[in-house]
């Protein structure tokens, strides 16, 4: 934190470093195999999936991103040894298990629909206009299961069918968009891109403004920051800085 | 995970008997009439419709391939969750699921009839929903007309404050509700259900034989003049034979009798457009309900005029 | 006089497939035409339903290419009447479903006009979805 110095990159590059960086082979005590993309590597135990593919050699430059399972970048699919059952989840978040095949889903192809939503109707056919395969819903819940945030997709998909904007927001709120729902679903559904729509629209229409964003609005336009704002523009990066540190905190 | 639902029912009353209810989608949207309608004509009589928690996409048609079970799976589903609404005590004992819609109600029972008769598809749709409770086959389908007849056409006559006299209504059943026969509810050559609870209201009912002649259903997406002629021929005889208007309990049914009377009027510039009501609009004008509750706004052809001539609505 | 019609190794299979789709032993048809006579929407159609009957008891495969299966819309009118208790709308959609698990779909979704999408009802976005893609 105190390291203002260190460029960005620099520090991205340290965040990146694989957890055995430094760590010697023979200092390894527990070693397990997995299978990636089928071929088998012997990698430390308790490594994530993401840093056991790093020690194994892969490189990723697509299909990482914050190492914290907020992103969504790194959408996996494993089976664990001796069940049939294919899961999923985000490799930055899954421990790679000894006997695990697994692979990278990087990306899930699926053209965005381009709307303006303040053009568009706040009923449910604007689901069905941009996306009408969600009326190919057999409500078979294998998007659920898919979740690796564990949200009811299947009942997101639902709320879009009949027109629940405020259902849907609800449900698909923490959806991290790693299209792991739209790889596995049977009726070739991108859910979470209609959800996205569904949460514009909410937003656009369902939720109203706030009134505490009314009154602010109304206060800038009345200049009630104006002089406060032009005094921070004509500041010096130096200035700035110390400003920023010496602000008031609220409290945690 | 319905909040809307919930509200609506936390606020109702008391000692109505208390059934859990399938809306289906359209009854949210182009429907709403149809459900809001209906939901006050069974309160007046006594009956409160739960909407079932959580209640998902029945799929409006049943799949008729032998090996397709991926396609019941929604409405068995449904029926989990009428299993759940007794476990958590939302209603007692009570395994009858009432819908509304024909289309869903056709769907409905006739998986469950499948999953009734055949234990190994029924095993097969449970290990595949794992993560839910197994259906174990109680839940009995019931349309709303079904429940009505079973109310007692008297207990109808005996709400209504506003005979619909004067009033000439063919109406209409197609085909959902009538067959297969093992699904009908009533007669299916010669259905008299609608014509009993319409009777009870004051209504003089024209009998037609296009009342259960297909209204050509999801053929509407396809090529809507298909529709257009099977709903041509379903009105004009109607209007021949001296009615004024057309009742379903379809929104699909509805939708191609009534929207699609502008495609009609493409084709046969002759016709004169009828109004098309779901019976339980006309429930709720004879029950002398609240001018709110009616929802003619949503129907196509405005059915106020007809209704405003026969002095049984103000403006 | 009984005539016996027998037909090819290939078109047996044909029939066997629509038989086990549609669970319908569709060989009981008599042609009454009963079916035809009662299909609302035969009008439209380029053979009538019992022709369609005709064609999968001898194994043709042409049957998939007549747009009649396709314009049923399963009202079960020829299911209540048939005279033998055959599910004739099965069998239609037995025939759907051979083509539709090609993978080839009847209809593209996409391409409803916007008009008709801002109008069209789930409930009939639903079913068309359910019978004319795979």
């Amino acid at each position: 934190m105190e390291d203002n110095k260190s460029p960005i990159m620099d520090r991205i590059a340290e965040a990146n470093k694989a957890a055995t960086t430094g760590i010697d082979a023979k200092d390894i005590e527990n070693w397990i195999t997995i299978h990636i993309m089928g071929k088998a590597y012997k990698v430390p135990a308790d490594l994530t999936i993401l840093t056991a593919m790093e020690y194994a050699g892969y490189k990723f430059v697509r299909g990482v991103g914050c190492r914290q399972g907020f992103c969504g970048a790194c959408a996996t699919v494993f089976r664990k040894k001796g069940d049939y059952k294919l899961q999923t989840g985000m490799a930055c978040q899954t421990r790679a298990e000894d006997g695990m095949y697994l692979v990278q889903i990087p990306f899930t192809p699926a053209e965005k629909a381009i709307y303006d939503v303040t053009k568009e109707p706040y009923e449910a056919s604007v689901f069905i206009r941009y996306y009408p395969e969600v009326t190919r819903c057999v409500s078979c819940n294998t998007c659920t299961k898919a979740c690796p945030q564990d949200l009811e997709v299947m009942d997101y998909v639902q709320a879009a069918i009949r027109g629940d904007f405020d259902g849907l927001s609800d449900i698909s709120f923490d959806c991290i968009q790693c299209g792991l729902c739209a790889m596995r679903c049977p009726a070739e559904i991108v859910q979470y891109h209609v959800a996205q729509l569904g949460r514009r629209m909410f937003g656009r229409y369902g939720l109203g403004v706030p009134d505490h964003l009314r009154k602010r609005v109304k206060e800038i336009t009345e200049g009630k920051f104006t002089d406060e704002m032009n005094k921070l523009v004509s500041c010096s990066t130096e200035e700035l800085r110390k400003i920023y540190t010496e602000r008031e905190k609220e409290p945690e | 995970m319905n909040p809307t639902n919930t509200k609506e029912t936390k606020s109702t009353s008391s000692g109505n008997m208390k059934f859990p209810y399938y809306p289906g989608c359209t009854l949210k949207t182009t429907a709403k009439n149809f459900e809001n309608s209906a939901i006050a004509t069974a309160r007046a009589l006594g009956v409160e419709l739960l909407e079932i928690p959580r209640w998902n996409c029945c799929g409006t048609v049943f799949s008729l391939a032998q090996d397709d079970l991926i396609h019941h799976v929604a409405s068995v589903r449904n029926f989990i969750r009428v299993q759940e609404m007794n476990d958590y005590g939302l209603v007692k004992n009570e395994n009858r699921l009432v819908t509304l819609c024909s289309m869903c109600f056709n769907t409905l029972k006739s998986t469950n009839r499948r999953m009734k008769e055949n234990a190994e598809d029924l095993q097969k749709i449970n290990e595949l929903m794992y993560r839910e409770e197994d259906y174990k086959g109680n839940v009995e389908v019931l349309h709303f007309l079904e429940l009505l007849k079973s109310l007692g056409y008297e207990k109808i006559r005996e709400k209504v404050t506003k005979p619909l006299k004067d009033l000439n209504i063919a109406p209409y059943y197609g085909c959902m509700i009538l067959r297969p026969k093992e699904i009908a509810i009533d007669d299916p050559e010669d259905p008299t259900i609608q014509k009993d609870i319409l009777e009870a209201l004051g209504v003089s009912v024209i009998d037609t034989p296009y009342k259960k002649v297909c209204c050509g259903s999801y053929q509407t997406v396809k090529d809507k003049y298909i529709v257009a002629e099977l709903a041509y021929d379903i009105l004009s005889h109607a209007r021949k034979k001296g009615a004024e208007a057309l009742t379903t309990v379809c929104p699909l049914c509805a939708f191609n009798l009534d929207q699609r009377q502008q495609a009609v009027k493409e084709k046969h510039p002759d016709f004169e457009e009828m109004p098309v009501f779901y019976i339980t609009q006309l429930m709720t004008i004879a029950f002398g309900m609240d001018k709110d509750v009616f929802g003619f706004e949503q129907n196509y052809v405005d059915p106020r005029p007809l209704l405003k001539s026969k002095s049984l609505i103000e403006d | 006089m009984i005539k016996k019609i027998e037909i090819s190794p290939d078109n047996e299979k044909f029939l066997n497939k629509v038989n086990e789709l549609s669970g319908e032993v569709i060989t009981l048809c008599e042609q009454c035409g009963t079916c035809s006579g009662g299909c609302p929407l035969v009008t439209e159609m380029d053979i009538t339903p019992s022709q369609m009957m005709r064609l999968v008891q001898l194994g043709q495969k042409e049957v998939l290419d007549h747009k009649a299966i396709w314009v049923c819309a399963s009202c079960f009118t020829c299911t209540v009447r048939c005279p033998r208790q055959i599910d004739v709308s099965k069998v239609a959609e037995a025939l759907r479903q051979i083509i539709l698990r090609q993978a080839v779909d009847h209809i593209d979704i996409k391409a409803i006009p916007k008009e008709e999408i801002a109008c069209l009802p789930q409930i009939a976005l639903v079913s068309a979805c359910r019978k004319f893609t795979g």
